[in-house]
């Protein structure tokens, strides 16, 4: 089996814009001032850059997540967990009725140092995609510098626990981590541990809600507690989730704080199938043939609460395993 | 300068949310309120509110003091309203505790061993409950704890009680 390199990416050199040009199989990528172009053999599609460049850095940093990552109703990804399908309208049912719609599956390799070098070239050095709009400059304009710091962040993606030896660290000041102007009221306050002799290191407890009230980035799913495959990936959410998630397993949504609006939509067509409003302490299931996307007025806690297995997709296409999360 | 305030739920004070359906059942969603839940139940109940195959999160009303119990794997605790104690101990004979059981296990009377330690938590704390160890719950007011842990035999499923189903 080759192995799949940076070198492998396909990319022109700058345009009149200070951009370069990229492609992938038989779709290509470009953008100017405001606007990216993605052609494929039987269509083209526009995106505003700021969104295309949300989209684009979850779908890196997360791996190409679980299931499939719309960047809008046309374009995106599904994860094959070794390879990856991007597509352009295959989800969507108009296009695929009038048989416009493209799939091509690559190597993971190749397809994450495309993306990643697409989203290095067009992302400015005044523009940070994982950030809210409110805390970021804009995305537009011609080329200028770059923010490798933002889009290379590192994931956290806790082995454990946030805060237990060895594992991913506590947030404050001192390590970079300010308090967001959105909870300065949240206690930050620690749990009192007190630990017997001989036991150091075993008893461990910390400030969830202050962790989180730290991070930096929005709509990124990061791990602080591991249950074998069972993962707490609590996120901080403000305005719009910049892709639309499409399920390939069941998935559970706790509201830890504030509140979320959430757009749900059938999986392979995008027929609305309910809206959902969550305040704090609700709990929801997002069912595995379905997609959806939230709005975040104020920038909220949630806790994503997912089944790592590798076996579900499988299970849940063979129909093994349901897509319902619970049958009453 | 705009200023924020950022909103928690507690036994005391929750609003729920909803699903308010366009085409779909509603049962699909499983949806419910953690404070509701509490509110209604039995202290130290562990009700599931969450399933994702054997995996479950287990909403439990901290009243008082637990039973004991331990698991194979390890939980976490996260206080969710109130202050909960939760003591750890390094069981003297862990042969109850089969390697390979899934879910908690109660734990009869007070069980011998060492003490670990103790951790005093508040809303928003997380607690590691460590596979093997021990542990017990005390609440001197009511609260609200949410278990992540693997479903076990006293876990409770009351889906059609708590969800909303219209």
């Amino acid at each position: 089996m080759s192995v799949q390199t940076v070198s492998d990416v396909k990319a022109t050199g700058p345009n009149e814009h200070g951009y370069r040009r990229f492609s992938l199989g038989e779709l290509t990528f470009a953008r100017d001032e405001y606007f990216v172009y993605i052609k494929w053999p039987t269509g083209r599609h526009v995106m505003s850059a700021d969104g295309f460049l949300r989209a684009l850095q979850r779908d890196v940093a997360w791996e190409f997540f679980y299931g499939i990552v719309n960047f809008d109703g046309v374009i995106g990804t599904v994860n094959h967990y070794g390879t990856v399908d991007l597509f352009a309208g295959r989800y969507n049912d108009a296009y695929r009725k009038a048989e416009l719609d493209h799939l091509e599956n690559f190597p993971t390799p190749l397809i994450k140092a495309t993306f990643k070098a697409i989203l290095e070239d067009w992302t400015n050095s005044t523009f940070d995609p994982f950030a809210s709009p409110h805390e970021t400059g804009t995305a537009f304009g011609p080329k200028a510098g770059d923010n490798r710091a933002a889009v290379t962040r590192r994931r956290v993606a806790a082995k454990r626990m946030v805060g237990v030896p060895e594992d991913e660290a506590l947030r404050s000041d001192a390590n970079g981590f300010p308090i967001n102007r959105h909870f300065v009221d949240v206690p930050q306050d620690e749990p009192e541990v007190v630990v017997e002799p001989g036991f150091e290191g075993q008893v461990s407890a910390f400030n969830l809600f202050a962790y989180l009230s730290r991070s930096n980035v929005t709509w990124n799913p990061s791990v602080v507690s591991v249950c074998k495959d069972s993962l707490y990936c609590p996120t901080t959410e403000e305005y719009i989730l910049p892709i639309i998630h499409g399920n390939d397993r069941v998935e559970w949504f706790v509201q830890l704080s504030d509140e979320i609006y959430w757009d749900v939509e059938d999986r392979d067509t995008g027929a609305v199938r309910a809206k959902v409003v969550m305040k704090p302490g609700d709990v929801a299931a997002m069912p595995a043939d379905i997609r959806h996307q939230g709005y975040s007025p104020k920038r909220a806690m949630l806790l994503v609460w997912e089944n790592a297995s590798p076996d579900l997709p499988a299970l849940i296409a063979s129909g093994k395993a349901p897509t319902n999360p619970v049958n009453f | 300068m705009t200023k924020y305030v950022t909103r928690f739920g507690s036994l005391a004070s929750y609003e729920k949310g909803g699903v308010e359906i366009i085409d779909d059942d509603p049962k699909r969603y499983a949806f419910s309120n953690i404070f509701e839940v509490a509110s209604r139940s039995k202290p130290y109940a562990k009700v599931a509110v969450g399933k994702n195959m054997q995996y479950v999160l287990e909403v439990i009303r901290a009243e008082g003091t637990s039973e004991w119990r331990a698991a194979a794997h390890d939980e976490f605790a996260l206080v969710m309203d109130g202050e909960v104690e939760i003591r750890l101990l390094k069981l003297a004979d862990p042969s109850g505790v089969r390697p390979n059981h899934e879910g908690s296990i109660r734990l009869s009377g007070e069980p011998a061993g060492r003490k670990m330690g103790r951790v005093r938590a508040r809303r928003g704390h997380m607690t590691l409950l460590p596979a093997g160890a021990a542990y017990q719950f005390h609440a001197d007011r009511p609260g609200v704890v949410l278990l992540q842990t693997i479903a076990g035999q006293d876990t409770q499923y009351r889906w059609s009680e708590i969800c909303q189903t219209m």
